[in-house]
């Protein structure tokens, strides 16, 4: 099995939403900015519930927030 | 520097600060004489009926006092609550003083088993007790600057 990365457009879709910031996005997906900031960078993966949340706070399928991506050896 | 990862900061000074006021002011009371008489074991009997109250209560108050001092120096309220990260960075540090814990519980057993006077197994449990807050809070600390 091919190991893989879960990656986020979240940046983009923030700048797409109004320069929309962490502090916003963290209050409509009811999670503290600290956790916003941790899976932007890519150093969390958030539950499937929390991803979904996040998703409808930029209001597009979960796909265009989140990808997988095969991560280099 | 997130709120969190300062509350992580003050438990880990008010635990080390419980423990050295306990061994400050509770271990020269130690009973003189036999190590095996009752006396010794109604000493440490009464030291962990003693710590572990004044331990809670001394978290909660800190923790307490904290968020109250926090809150009104950054104007700042949503920090105050825990979501699914913090859960899981709190879990993780459990864990971890649980390991630590566990691993002082068998060193303990083991000391009576290699016939040591039980106050060695009740300073043991004591320390691995004191080691089990503070793995936990660090595990918090470097969990928080990680970012988990």
């Amino acid at each position: 099995m091919s190991a893989w990365v879960i990656r986020n457009n979240i940046r983009t879709l923030r700048f797409h939403h109004d320069e929309m910031t962490q502090q916003q996005l963290a209050e409509k997906a009811g999670v503290t900015r600290q956790t916003i900031v941790a899976i932007e960078k890519g150093k969390y993966s958030p539950s499937l519930e929390l991803a979904f949340r996040i998703a409808r706070a930029f209001d597009v399928p979960l796909e265009e927030v989140f990808f997988v991506e095969d991560s280099q050896p | 520097m997130p709120y969190k990862e300062r509350q992580s900061i003050v438990s880990l000074l008010t635990t080390t600060l419980v423990a050295v006021v306990f061994f400050v002011y509770v271990l020269p009371r130690y009973p003189t004489g036999n190590p095996y008489s009752p006396a010794v074991f109604h000493f440490w009997g009464l030291a962990v009926v003693i710590l572990i109250p004044v331990s809670i209560a001394a978290n909660i108050a800190v923790s307490i006092a904290f968020s109250i001092v926090y809150s009104m120096a950054t104007q700042e309220k949503t920090s105050l609550v825990s979501d699914e990260r913090d859960q899981l960075i709190e879990l993780r540090a459990i864990r971890n003083g649980l390991y630590v814990f566990a691993g002082g519980f068998s060193l303990a057993m083991g000391s009576l088993a290699i016939d040591m006077p039980p106050s060695v197994m009740f300073i043991i449990i004591m320390v691995s007790g004191y080691g089990s807050g503070l793995v936990s809070n660090l595990t918090q600390i470097f969990l928080y600057r990680r970012g988990c």
